[in-house]
């Protein structure tokens, strides 16, 4: 059976949490509960959050294509954005780790046997810090496609896995970037676990000729919006 | 202040079941100071649904240093600029973050400092092939006075949140079990901040 756009989930049928859509993965994983709300405590460890610096990150984990000897296979690309929060007040200072394919759609872990080859200068792993603007920025390789088991001829959308520590643990946020114009996007149940359209867009970088560099790579924009309370307003003046 | 436009925030996706040689760091469990004698083990497993282990499970942990500062530090890992590698902690200080996967058979464990009687617990994310966002949950260490929060915030579920004195095999002082269960009838309890 071939899925089409229109099987998977749109926002009239938007499952709510713990009910599992055509991610199937979570059937046994998603609680069946919902979540039990805390607020009023302004003292609540969860609205301060870990910190990182200059131990953390050496300049080169932001460039994926340089942690070998030789250069990788593939079209190479740079991803650079700002991290928000709802306010639109920049997260200075913060942790931004990466992970991904390679060109051929395989990632540097042994229990992908998808086959499609390894590329020895590319492990697909990469850290930064976001500068006072709260931007970022990787040098990689873009991705490929890659089948899995979802259902009968599931292939995976090209994307980066991103991970992202805002100034409070209530806005740690896992996700996905992935690439404009991948028709792939249609038929993703990933990508499709968000069931609003706009809320999906967000999801897409956007093509920037702007961040593209001279004779070396397609640069891609896309920024990131960090959700939840924190205990401390960031510096008004950071925003000015 | 600034004005308060609101942006509609990224959605979260899943961190899949190849993040491993990505997140996990050396001594990501290590979150207490090499050789304190006031530390604490946590361990447990996380099963699903059916009660099997969870095998691809990441923890996080945050909490609040044993004096109480939530300002955290940084030095959770330290990358090795010689060989891009990892150097570890400096064993010294005290970051309060930790970050485990679960083993084969669903098993985890952190070594740490006592939270304060003020926030007794261990604020835990967990993310899993599976879930489309993280799920935070708490571990209230037996013992510290968090009994009465726990039930506050959930009732008798609240136990679920209940870091016990181990009292299986490998019982000893200072080691504590914490067990997940992302489903069913023991389901942990799992929290939102809105």
């Amino acid at each position: 059976m071939t899925l089409t756009q229109g099987q998977i989930g749109t926002a009239e049928e938007a499952p709510a949490r713990g009910r599992v859509g055509p991610y199937r993965s979570g059937a046994l994983r998603e609680p069946s509960r919902a979540p039990v709300l805390v607020g009023g405590d302004p003292e609540a460890v969860e609205l301060y959050g870990p910190v990182f610096g200059v131990t953390e990150v050496t300049p080169l984990d932001a460039d994926l294509t340089r942690q070998h000897v030789g250069d990788p296979h593939g079209e190479r690309i740079t991803v650079s954005g700002r991290v928000v929060d709802r306010f639109g007040r920049p997260v200075a200072g913060q942790l931004v780790e990466i992970w991904q394919a390679n060109a051929s759609g395989r990632y540097a872990h042994r229990r992908d046997q998808h086959a499609a080859p390894l590329d020895p200068h590319f492990t697909g792993a990469g850290r930064c810090l976001t500068d006072a603007e709260g931007r970022y920025a990787f040098t990689t390789i873009k991705p490929g496609a890659y089948p899995w088991g979802n259902h009968e001829n599931a292939w995976r959308p090209a994307h980066i896995h991103f991970s992202l520590f805002g100034r409070a643990f209530t806005q740690r946020l896992v996700t996905q970037m992935y690439f404009p114009g991948d028709p792939l996007l249609a038929y993703d149940p990933i990508l499709h676990t968000v069931t609003d359209q706009a809320a999906r867009d967000r999801l897409v970088a956007a093509y920037d000729p702007e961040l593209s560099v001279r004779n070396w790579s397609l640069g891609y924009h896309w920024d990131i919006v960090l959700d939840g309370p924190a205990a401390t307003p960031a510096d008004p003046e950071v925003t000015a | 202040m600034p004005e308060p436009v609101a942006f509609d925030p990224t959605p979260s996706q899943t961190v899949g079941p190849f993040y491993g040689y990505a997140l996990p760091f050396p001594g990501g469990g290590e979150i207490a100071p090499t050789g304190h004698p006031g530390a604490i083990t946590i361990h447990g497993y996380v099963y699903d649904g059916h009660g099997e282990p969870v095998p691809d499970a990441l923890l996080e942990f945050w909490q609040a240093a044993p004096d109480g500062s939530l300002a955290g530090g940084a030095g959770s890992w330290r990358r090795d600029a010689a060989s891009g590698g990892f150097l570890g902690r400096d064993g010294i200080g005290f970051t309060g973050f930790g970050r485990v996967g679960t083993g084969a058979d669903g098993h985890w464990s952190v070594r740490t400092l006592p939270p304060p009687p003020a926030a007794p617990y261990l604020a835990v994310c967990l993310f899993a092939r599976g879930l489309s966002r993280h799920l935070f949950t708490r571990a209230y260490v037996e013992g510290l006075g968090g009994e009465g929060e726990l039930k506050g915030l959930a009732g008798e579920r609240g136990e679920t949140m209940l870091a016990r004195r181990e009292s299986g095999a490998g019982a000893r002082e200072g080691l504590f079990r914490f067990d997940i269960h992302l489903q069913g009838e023991k389901e942990t309890v799992f929290l939102d901040f809105g």
